[in-house]
């Protein structure tokens, strides 16, 4: 089996995240591209891991429930910051929140 | 009591408090603190003699390297006679077979002799002082026999003068003062008596040292007397410089340690070496010379006659002059080893005792003043002491101090109770014929001189006649011949003063009388003492002996002997012979007049004696005169010139190189440097603001960058 198409997906993925995350302004939409980074690393996670035989194949399923997991209430947390700084600015802008700059 | 010792002294000096502080309110002025306390402590340390007394005797001491020393005298020489007696096996077998038998038999017969009487073991209290550098200084009690006899000597005497000054000393400016002295006086004795440590011994030597200063100089408002004090301070502390070095070389000699038994025991096993223990033992007889009076720094005691007559009984009779011959007695391994008593023929120590014996006697002839016949008596006697020590016989010396102490301070009393009937105390001119009016001062007088003198059977008989055996046996025949001659002097002195002030007829002006009880009373009780003290050590009892023997006395091997008849009868011949010569030169009447006149030796000698041998001028006129002369203007050109220049050159150039400090490395490193960091800190903090925008998203990028520098290197170098 290739292997090739599940990596390149993944980097596919990864970048099209990485790309969401530093240019996107809308802060949902930066939580969204984390979302498709994480995914991108899932995918990898099981693409390797059935690379190396049945085994390892259900190691690395299990690893990518874990990271959905914890991804899911990673979204609940940042969707619950998102909401508040709305609440607050009445916007979502991330250019807008730069409370901490020195 | 023996282990609790530590509250006799501390008696006393809670009574020097108590009488400074509260002495003035009380109706006698302070004496009834003094009294009860030294009557306490007298009581105390009969308790303590009589618990010494009643203590099991359980050690047992083997004489060190008594072997040894009787091969090496036998062949008469140094210490590698061991070698000679090995090489001489190889040459002839029968020979030094015969010296290995000699040798052992001398061995066996003096172990076997000491090993049969065990002794009493010293009962010691330590505490820790301070320590430094892993050295701990102790001080603490060390109780035996000589503390016990000497607690009892030191605190009946005082007591008796205690007494004997509430009334002598009566309407007195500075009676509470005196007795606040009396009883500090007290504390330093006892405080030596009962040390276990040399350091703890120094501070009561200098104790005394110091009240002897108060006590001579009490009425200091005569110049003679503030001079007489100030002579004694002096004259003492020229000794006691030799007293510290003595205890520093001691201290290191011995592995650090101050403790008077530990360097008994170091200075008798060898351990330590024969020169530093040579010098060490010199330097410490040097502060005993001083102490105790001897020749040539026996000056200041006459002197002392300044002070109020009690305290020369107390100087004179238990404490400050027998402090040094204590501390030889007391430190006696170290002279016995220094200064190989054992050998015989001459040493140091019985040099200086035997000149003291004889200079002072004759010094006694020739004075007019009764407390001046009775101080250097006193210093004859003392060299006595210091004589028998020097000769090897321990016991005899401080048996000799012993009974010293009761007709010493029995005659002083005595010599203050006529002066307090004639205020005087001039024989020539205001005594004489006093006997008819004084009759107790005058028996008691009578015992305390006979006493004195050596006659049979009273105290002085006894402890003399031990000496003088101690010195034939030990091989000191000469010393012998010594003391003998000192004997046969002291019985004619006393004679001669005895005359002077009880006899003939009264030459003084008013009616003396006699004292009241305050001052009979003691006199009584010491002439008592006077009389029974030497039977203590009396053929077949020999209580003292017993009672003496330490530790010291066994690990040396110090032989102790029993009375003799034959030495007893010459030496009974001899003062026989002196009151006889006395008594016709004075009571007969038959005193050859003119002499002085008539004959240039004899008035070159009186002369001589009248200046006492012209050693107050040495020392006034050459040394301290020298001192005073040149040597102070010296010294004085040196302050000025040396000593200030560099002073005040070190000041100009220590302010000169501050301000260039300040100037330079202050101001310029110092500051540059602190306010560097602050402005450094701050640029730092401007340039690296910029990149601190609070854009998420910048910071994300740049995680992003760099992790993907990271994962470039990685992959490229890895």
């Amino acid at each position: 089996m290739l292997v090739n198409q599940f990596l390149i997906l993944g980097a596919v993925l990864f970048c099209i995240g990485v790309y969401g995350v530093l240019a996107r302004r809308n802060g949902v939409l930066v939580l969204m591209s984390i979302e498709l980074i994480l995914n991108a690393v899932n995918i990898n996670l099981i693409a390797l891991g059935a690379l190396q035989g049945p085994e390892a194949a259900v190691t690395g399923q299990v690893f990518s429930l874990f990271v959905i997991t914890i991804a899911a209430a990673e979204v609940g947390v940042g969707l619950a910051i998102v909401l508040l700084i709305y609440r607050n600015r009445t916007t979502v802008d991330l250019d807008e929140v730069d409370l901490m700059k020195g | 009591m023996l282990e609790n010792i530590w509250v006799v002294p501390g008696l006393t000096f809670a009574s020097f408090w108590l009488i400074l502080f509260f002495g003035k309110r009380l109706p006698k002025g302070g004496a009834e603190i003094g009294i009860a306390a030294v009557g306490l402590a007298f009581v105390l340390s009969s308790v303590a003699v009589v618990e010494w007394n009643d203590r099991p005797a359980t050690e047992e001491v083997e004489a060190v390297s008594t072997g040894e020393h009787g091969e090496a005298e036998a062949h008469g020489s140094e210490p590698d006679a061991h070698e000679e007696a090995e090489d001489e096996h190889s040459f002839g077998e029968v020979r030094a077979l015969a010296v290995d038998l000699a040798a052992a038999e001398a061995g066996e017969g003096e172990a076997g002799e000491h090993e049969a009487e065990p002794i009493r073991s010293a009962v010691e209290r330590n505490l820790t002082w301070f320590s430094f550098g892993g050295v701990d200084i102790t001080v603490g009690t060390a109780v035996d026999g000589l503390t016990v006899i000497l607690l009892f000597t030191v605190t009946l005497i005082s007591l008796l003068v205690h007494v004997f000054s509430t009334n002598y000393m009566h309407g007195d400016v500075r009676f509470t003062y005196f007795f606040a002295a009396l009883s500090l006086f007290t504390t330093g004795m006892l405080l030596l008596v009962v040390s276990s440590s040399l350091l703890q011994a120094l501070f009561g030597w200098e104790l005394m040292g110091l009240c002897s200063f108060m006590l001579i100089g009490h009425w200091w408002e005569k110049k003679p007397n503030s001079d007489a004090a100030m002579k004694a301070f002096l004259t003492t502390r020229t000794g006691d410089i030799g007293l510290l070095v003595g205890l520093v070389i001691m201290f290191f000699a011995a592995g650090q340690t101050f403790d008077i038994a530990a360097v008994n025991e170091a200075a008798l096993t060898g351990a330590m070496g024969e020169t530093v223990l040579l010098v060490g033992a010199s330097a410490l007889f040097v502060g005993v010379i001083g102490k105790s009076a001897q020749f040539p720094l026996h000056t200041w005691l006459p002197d002392a006659m300044a002070g109020p007559t009690p305290v020369s009984a107390l100087i004179h009779a238990a404490t400050m002059v027998v402090a040094g011959v204590y501390l030889v007695a007391r430190l006696y391994g170290v002279f016995w080893t220094a200064f190989d008593i054992e050998a015989g023929g001459v040493n140091p120590i019985a040099v200086i005792g035997g000149i003291t014996v004889l200079i002072a006697a004759a010094l006694a002839f020739v004075q007019t003043d009764i407390k001046k016949v009775l101080a250097y008596s006193t210093v004859s006697q003392l060299g006595y002491m210091v004589m028998a020590l020097g000769v090897g016989a321990w016991t005899a010396a401080i048996f000799h101090l012993f009974t010293h102490a009761f007709f010493k301070g029995l005659l002083f009393l005595g010599a203050g109770s006529v002066s307090h009937a004639v205020h005087s105390f001039e024989m020539r001119d205001d005594m004489g014929g006093l006997r008819k009016f004084m009759p107790t001062t005058f028996v008691t007088f009578m015992i305390g001189s006979l006493a004195l003198a050596g006659v049979f059977p009273l105290a002085g008989f006894w402890s003399k006649d031990e000496i003088l055996l101690g010195a034939a046996e030990n091989g000191y025949r000469l010393f012998e011949v010594v003391g003998l001659i000192g004997a046969f002097m002291t019985a004619a002195y006393m004679t001669r003063c005895v005359y002077l002030t009880f006899f003939g007829s009264y030459r003084g002006h008013g009616h003396p009388h006699e004292s009241p009880p305050p001052i009979t009373v003691p006199l009584i009780i010491l002439a008592v003492f006077s009389v029974g003290a030497g039977l203590l050590n009396a053929p077949g009892f020999e209580k003292f002996f017993e009672l003496t023997e330490n530790r010291v006395f066994l690990l040396a091997g110090i032989e102790h002997h029993s009375f003799e008849i034959v030495p007893a009868v010459v030496s009974s011949v001899v003062v026989l012979a002196a009151l006889a010569l006395g008594g016709l030169l004075f009571f007969a009447g038959r005193l050859p007049r003119g002499v002085t006149a008539r004959s240039r030796a004899a008035r070159a000698g009186y002369r001589l004696l009248a200046n006492k041998y012209y050693l107050d001028h040495l020392y006034t006129g050459v040394v301290v005169g020298s001192i005073k002369g040149p040597i102070a203007r010296a010294a004085y050109w040196a302050n000025q010139k040396v000593i200030d220049g560099v002073v005040n050159g070190v000041g100009v150039a220590s302010t000169r190189a501050g301000l260039w400090v300040y100037r330079h490395i202050d101001q310029r490193v110092v500051d540059g440097a602190v306010n560097g960091a602050g402005f450094g800190a701050e640029g730092f903090g401007g340039i690296l603001r910029t990149i601190q925008t609070g854009r998420v998203q910048q910071y994300g990028a740049l995680l992003f960058g760099a992790t993907a520098v990271l994962a470039l290197g990685l992959v490229i170098f890895v």
